[in-house]
């Protein structure tokens, strides 16, 4: 088994106290304090976050647009430069490889940004379908870190960043799903107004070589404002009280993006692309979808725990925790179509007790700043 | 303040003060710092018998479940409904307000509990 991998910010996450874990072969901050503090605190001002394990795929050339309607589920072609975009990459069947962030860079240039342990398929996926078009792919994973500052806070945090200047535009004229090339130190920045945390924030793509810097002036420029460092512990009960799909639990390759309520990011009109075939054969289907359950009490069912209905087992969930914003029990989960509408009374096995869970719609939380 | 040296201690990382035949147990700030914010405790009900090994409860953090393993063999004559209420106390104070359960056991101390050394040689000295 080999070593996990750390990213350049390892010295200063020890330093922080920091507890590790492994996330797709990477020793990732799980936590620095406390998971429930670092949550809250993305929720009322800022967290600081090390998300340098993710893979990153420069797409370069004339055909760009048109090779990434291709290889991917959605229409990047018409994106606007400067623009940002949720997509999928599928297999033959129509089945999820990964989801990932396409930004348009220029006319000629996307950055492809994909989860840590998908860097494999989705490097082969993106050179299979190159085919014989005049574009380049750069899998540049291994000499870029990325920085996520996320909260209502986040903007002020950046702005107190002094280092962090020459935007190309203006940050507060910056929209969501947008970004805005800036430097740092004199060194070229990418600054995203992505996440995945369901408040405000900021991804900050920046050379290795200067990833350290960059942390170290965020924080402290944030600290004041109120600005921690947050671990994938908390990264993972925000997003899901954001209703956002986790690779590995509610997209994998045996999961169709209907299912799981990404039917929307399937441009199905588009001439061709990886995927339709797979799709288009699928018959009208009874197969499981994504579902949000909340219940009372204290007692949260968890990845792999069943969902009944009084007749027996009628699903999986996918994720659930204790939500720490909301105070309850809340679960995504895979159930029939026939039990999917908002309000269907269900039960969760939580260690051979039968909680009572209601389907809701996702997200279970929006931010309202 | 507990002195953590005339306490007793299990390989799951359970503590216990034995006064005369009662038996105090929690867990160890190790066990906390592993589990990360608990946020849920299922504790065993008060007259209700246990035997040394078996599971009596539950104490969820935010992000795993780990089994309460009762220590000793003997009766459930307390149990701390200050952590039922805020589970956060075994974070804070895990050998002291942070206690789940009192027993009444027979005084014996059973081979399977080791002394804080053991313990500390076992987690890999942290203190």
């Amino acid at each position: 088994m080999t070593d996990p991998r750390y990213t350049p910010l390892r010295e200063r996450h020890e330093a922080l106290g920091a507890s590790f874990t492994d996330f797709g072969g990477w020793a990732m901050p799980v936590r620095y304090s406390s998971d429930l503090a670092e949550h809250h605190a993305v929720r009322t001002t800022a967290g600081l976050f090390d998300i340098s394990h993710m893979a990153e795929f420069f797409v370069e050339g004339e055909d760009a647009g048109e090779y990434l309607d291709y290889a991917l589920a959605g229409r990047l072609s018409t994106m606007a430069v400067g623009k940002a975009k949720y997509s999928l990459v599928l297999d033959e069947n129509g089945g999820i490889v990964d989801d990932v962030i396409v930004y348009r860079l220029g006319d000629e240039r996307f950055l492809v940004i994909a989860n840590a342990g998908n860097r494999e398929p989705v490097a082969a996926a993106l050179a299979d379908r190159l085919e014989k078009r005049a574009v380049g792919v750069v899998d540049a994973t291994d000499d870029f870190s990325l920085i996520a500052v996320q909260g209502p806070r986040a903007r002020a945090v950046l702005e107190a960043t002094d280092r962090l200047e020459d935007f190309d535009h203006p940050l507060d004229e910056l929209k969501y799903y947008a970004a805005v090339a800036a430097s740092f130190d004199g060194h070229p920045v990418l600054i995203a107004r992505t996440g995945y945390t369901g408040e405000d924030g900021y991804e900050l793509l920046v050379p290795n070589a200067h990833a350290g810097a960059l942390w170290d002036a965020l924080l402290a420029a944030g600290e004041p404002i109120g600005l921690v460092p947050a671990g994938l512990a908390a990264r993972d009960t925000l997003r899901l009280e954001a209703g956002m799909p986790l690779y590995g639990h509610e997209l994998s390759l045996d999961i169709v993006p209907a299912q799981a309520g990404l039917g929307r990011a399937v441009a199905s009109d588009k001439d061709d692309f990886v995927g339709r075939a797979g799709l288009s054969a699928l018959v009208a289907t009874d197969s499981p979808v994504l579902v949000g359950l909340v219940s009372e009490g204290r007692r949260a069912g968890r990845a792999g725990y069943a969902v009944m209905d009084a007749d027996g087992p009628v699903g999986e969930i996918t994720s659930g925790a204790l939500s720490p914003t909301l105070g309850h029990p809340i679960a995504m989960a895979f159930v029939a179509p026939a039990l999917s509408a908002p309000g269907t009374e269900l039960f969760i096995d939580v260690r051979g007790t039968r909680i009572p869970a209601t389907v809701t719609a996702l997200p279970f939380y929006r931010r309202t700043k | 303040m507990t002195d953590l040296n005339s306490l007793k201690y299990t390989a799951e990382h359970e503590w216990i003060a034995i006064d005369g035949d009662v038996a105090t147990v929690g867990i160890t700030d190790y066990a906390a710092d592993k589990l990360g914010d608990v946020v849920f405790v299922e504790l065993p009900a008060v007259d209700s018998g246990v035997s040394a090994g078996q599971v009596v409860g539950e104490i969820e953090s935010t992000k795993s479940v780990g089994e309460l393993y009762a220590p000793l063999t003997g009766d459930v004559v307390a149990v701390n409904e200050a952590v039922v209420d805020d589970p956060s106390l075994v974070n804070s104070d895990p050998f002291g307000e942070g206690w789940l359960v009192k027993l009444r056991v027979d005084g014996s101390a059973p081979a399977e509990l080791i002394d804080r050394e053991a313990y500390l040689a076992l987690t890999g000295g942290e203190e």
